[in-house]
This record gives structure tokens, sequence and C-alpha cells, in this order.
């Protein structure tokens, strides 16, 4: 086992440089004639000084250290981390639309703003909606952009008496967040026995303070919601509106979509469903897309196409304004541009109808190991927990996510949904081999067995990884995110 | 797990612990051990009024961040500062330097509503909330 890189400063020597910038062809001035002298610091900046091949190993090694996709398994519920192919790579190094300057004059950008225009429009046919902006720079974004629509909506026809969203109880943590930041009461709605949502305690939620309903579908469950009919009746009926929470839109491509289901507005996270990177490797990218009695209100620029030509488009005198500078996470929309086009109609939706059967594969696989809460047919992902394994062994769903970093597989979502005791959130996507799936349900069995053969070899892992089991609670509670140079 | 016999519980496994007329209020063994290493502890201000049933702290764990909700009616008198530099007390003495908060009763009848620890036992073996 190697032991961990030590931080850049720590290899930091006076003098070392990595890059030596060329000679100066303006006569030199001192700093202090060009600015006033409280902007000028006293003491160097404490940078780090290291010479470039330090540099390049430096960071070479903590990329080793790293999990990605391009590494091995990452079945991270409710994130979609799918294989995000290359040739999407190549689109967005193209140097039309990678040097672009966001200042440049729309005649001269013609091409960027096509392909923003059809993203648009593709987005708009997925989604079974009328209008999409693109502005939005990931998935919270564009939850705090339709929040914003759903509020401008009400004020326009000056029903102010709306101030509450309506949330299930299993939805992610950002669709109460969003709410709350657009300036609405939350109300908490519960699911029934089957995982959707319980529609009498909706019926008798939704009243005519109430400004909309966020809702995923599927669910964090991964279960898609049988009543969203009855449900888009009771809450439309009352005169609400409906957002689609489009982080599980990896289940639903070409086969159902969110304007058939009765939604007035949705945001789609380009970095999930569309194959751009995450995480680490981001940006996001969070579209807005709504109905047509909507579109007043969308956040500008949104590009149109006039004549023949493409131009950003400000006039919208409605608009809830801007949400990002310039136009939005550009080269992710490029990305998604070169995914949607390079997979086509039937591609999508067979990447979805895989992701589904690949979900259902491993849950059927270790489903007499694991308990599971809702069992039913789920659709890109599905919820277990080792509730009887804890029980009798001791060990917990954090016990078992750190035993799967041993066999080289990143864990799945933990501790999530809130109404599932010791979440285990596992989304395998389309992208897997069958004997990636095997070898994952294989790990998980073999772990579910070890809990009662040797506990404490669970108790304890990872074992084979650079850092063992982590102080998380005291670092959490001791924050320290400063290094010092040392006396 | 412990049910110490002076105390009263909720459903939501908050503990009331009756002394001169005020409630000193905090969360059960069972609760701090379901949400695993506390990290933080946000308490609201002394003076603060509260309803039965009110949500009056949160508390946050390396696993979740939960509410926590006032088991009777009444006027915050107290509220444990030490909580702010040390959570982990919620989770090495509940019952005691784990506390939250102290509320003057408003309505002393309420506290008939609460569990004995008979009873809360039997809720949290049976699988509780």
């Amino acid at each position: 086992m190697r032991s961990p890189e030590p931080l850049i400063f720590e290899i930091s020597k006076p003098g070392r440089r990595a890059y030596s910038l060329p000679e100066l062809d303006v006569p030199a001035r001192d700093v202090a004639e060009l600015l006033p002298e409280s902007e000028i610091r006293r003491e160097p900046a404490g940078l780090p000084e290291v010479s470039e091949i330090d540099l390049v190993r430096h960071f070479t090694r903590l990329s080793q250290l790293n999990h990605g996709v391009d590494i091995g398994f990452y079945p991270l519920g409710s994130c979609t981390m799918k294989y995000n192919p290359k040739v999407n790579e190549d689109a967005a190094n193209l140097p039309g639309f990678n040097n672009i300057h966001p200042y440049v004059p729309d005649e001269l950008a013609q091409g960027a703003l096509q392909l923003m225009y059809e993203l648009q429009s593709y987005l708009a046919e997925i989604a079974g909606m009328d209008y999409v902006s693109l502005q939005p720079a990931a998935g919270a974004h564009g939850e705090l952009a339709g929040i914003l629509i759903i509020r401008a909506y009400h004020r326009a026809r000056n029903d102010m008496k709306r101030t509450k969203i309506l949330i299930p109880d299993s939805a992610h943590g950002t669709n109460p967040a969003s709410a709350a930041l657009g300036g609405f009461t939350v109300v908490e709605v519960p699911s029934d026995e089957r995982g959707g949502v319980d529609v009498e305690a909706l019926e008798a939620a939704m009243d005519e303070t109430v400004a909309g309903l966020m809702l995923t579908n599927p669910n964090t469950l991964g279960l898609f919601d049988e009543n969203i009919q009855r449900i888009e009746k009771i809450v439309h009926s009352k005169g609400g509106l409906l957002y689609y929470d489009g982080a599980n839109a990896n289940a639903i491509l070409g086969t159902s979509r969110p304007g058939d289901m009765g939604f007035d507005v949705l945001h789609f996270n380009l970095h999930k469903t569309f194959g751009t990177p995450h995480g680490g490797g981001g940006p996001g990218s969070g579209p807005v897309a709504v109905k047509s009695f909507l579109e007043p209100f969308l956040p500008v620029p949104t590009v149109v196409l006039e004549d023949g030509k493409y131009r950003l488009s400000y006039d919208r005198p409605q608009t809830i304004g801007r949400m990002k500078s310039f136009y939005g996470n550009f080269l992710v929309m490029v990305k998604a541009y070169a995914y949607i086009r390079s997979l086509g109609p039937d591609g999508l939706r067979e990447a979805s109808r895989d992701a589904v059967l690949n979900a259902n594969y491993i849950l059927r696989r270790i489903a007499g190991y694991y308990d599971v809460p809702y069992d039913r047919h789920c659709k890109h992902e599905f919820v277990i927990s080792p509730g009887k394994i804890k029980k009798e062994t001791g060990v917990r769903t954090l016990d078992i996510s750190k035993r799967l970093l041993d066999y080289g597989v990143h864990p799945p979502t933990n501790y999530f949904p809130l109404i599932v005791d010791e979440a285990l959130m596992i989304e395998p996507t389309e992208t897997e081999s069958k004997e990636t799936l095997d070898y994952f349900a294989d790990a998980l069995i073999a772990i579910a067995k070890e809990a009662y053969e040797d506990p404490e070899a669970v108790k304890s892992a990872p074992h084979t990884t650079v850092v063992g089991r982590l102080d998380e609670a005291g670092a959490a509670r001791n924050l320290n995110i400063r290094w010092e140079k040392p006396e | 797990m412990s049910y110490p016999e002076n105390l009263k519980y909720t459903k939501e496994h908050e503990w009331v612990l009756v002394e001169n007329g005020n409630a000193r209020v905090g969360i059960t063994s069972y609760a701090q051990d379901q949400l695993g290493d506390v990290v933080f502890v946000e308490l609201p201000e002394v003076g603060t009024e509260l309803k039965a049933g009110a949500m009056f702290a949160t508390v946050e764990s390396v696993k979740a961040v939960s509410d926590v909700y006032a088991p009777v009616s009444g006027t915050i008198v107290e509220v444990n500062e030490a909580l702010n530099d040390s959570p982990e007390l919620v989770n090495e003495d509940p019952y005691n330097d784990g506390w939250m908060i102290v509320i003057e009763l408003s309505d002393p009848s309420e506290l008939d509503n609460l569990m004995d620890s008979k009873a809360y036992q039997k809720m949290v073996e049976e699988g509780g909330e």
C-alpha cells in the first residue's frame, strides 16, 4: 500500500518553477505605480513552488487515487453515472465551439446558435414540452428556474394566495430547498405502501393555497407512479401546476414523456441523462422546459430562428430574468447534442430500456440476500436495505458500502431516500456489460454472507484502499480545510 | 438501549424530564443511535414560544438532517449552549449532558399525552417509527 499523497504545499521548495513566462515586450512598471496601496499585498501569497515534473507527478498520482466511470463501476443511485462517450469530447473540442468568445456577434456565431436552437427543440420533443431554456447550470438550478416560473405564472394572474409547494417524502432534498429559495412553504406528502404518492393525502393537502407539486417520476425508489393521471387531475383541478424533476429521466427516454403525463414545467440534467461528465468532471447543465402557456416566463436569452438566421432573444417582458451569466454551460450542451445525435431516437429509447433491464437484473439476483422494501419491477434504479442483516449481525449500510470499495466498485447512494431505513440506492445505468452487473451482484451477495461469517471484516472495511475508514464525524465537527505553514 | 423510568417520551423519539413545573427536552438513546454521529445541533433562542408538535431544533448527523419536535407547549427558558461546540454530547449522554432545551409549560395537562418508558420501549422494540 502506498502512503497518501502529500499536499502540494508540502513538496514546495523556494525558487522552483513549473513554467516560465516569456520576456516582457513592454516596459516593466512597479505595481505600486499601478494600484492603490490598499490593494497591494504586504506578504507574498504563499503559493506552492514546484518544478514541472513534480507538478505533473503530483496531480497524476492524485488522479490515480480517484474513482471515476472510466476506472470502474459506479452504481450511484439517482446520479446516472453512465459512460460518457469520448466522441462527445471531440465535438466540444472543436475550435469553433471551444474558442468562441461569449461577446461574438450573433451573425458570427451561427453554428453555435444553431446547435443551441436544435438542442432546445430535441429536448422539447423528448420531454413532450413546447419551449426550452438552456440557461440553468445544473439540476437544482433548473429546479429553482422552474419554481420561479411557477411563481411568476401565478403572480401574473394576480393569484397571490398560493404560498405552498407540495413535495413527496421520497423527493431529492434539492426539491424542498428550491421551493424554499423561491419563497414557498414546503408541505410534505407521504408515500403509499407501493412507494408512490399517497393520493388521498395529496387530495387532502391540495387546495387554492398550493402553487404546485414537484414530482420525480420514476421516483427515488426507482418506481414509476402508477397514479400519475389521478395526481395530475388533483393538482390541476385546484389550479396548481406540476413540476417534473428530471433527475430520473434516464428511465423514460422515448417511452413516456412528462408533457404527456400532464407536467407543466421540468428540468433535465444533461450531465446525467445525456452523457456528459459530472461529479468532479462537470460542470452540469439543467435546461428547463415548459408548456406554451408558461413560455412568457422563461429565463432569457433563448435562441430563436428568424428568416434563416439564429439569434439570441431577450424579448420577453414577463421573464423571470437571467439564471446564469452568458448562455449557460455551452460546452456541456455541445456534448449532450453530440450524444443525442449519435444515438438518435431509437438509440435513446434503447438506452433507457437497457438501463431499466440492468436495474431489474441486479435486483432479482440479490433479492434473496437483502430486504426489498417495495418489491415491484423497478425502473432504472432500486432501493434495498440490509434490514435483516443489520438486525442479526450489526452490519450496516455504511459498512456494506465501505466493503464494496475493496471490490473496486463505487458504493451506491447511502441512506437515501429517507423513507427507507438504512437505504442502499443502486443505479447501474445502461452502459454496463452483463459481466460487470454479475460481478457487482456477486460482490453484494459475498458481503451479505460475510456479514454472518466474519462481520468484523465488513465493519472495518475498506482494507485495500490507500486510506481506510475516515473519521467523518470528527472531520465534520472540527472542519479544517486550510493548510498552515509549519513555523 | 436504555429507557429511563423517570422520563416521558414522544412517538418522534424525544424525551421529557419534568422538574419544577418545567420540561427539560432531548432526544432518546434510540434516536441518537439511529442518527449516527451527530455533527451539528441548531438550537432555538431563549424566549421562543412553542406549540406542542412544532419543530424547534435541527440535528445533523453524518447520515442525515432531522428535525426535533416540541413534546409540549410553552416558552423556552434555557437552551444547552454546550451543544454548539460539542454536538457529540447528544450521542455520548443523550439523557443528561445531551439535553437540548427547557420549556416553561403553558399547559401541564399535555404531559398526559406522552408515553411512559414501558410504552416507549415497546414501541421501539416493535419496529418503532
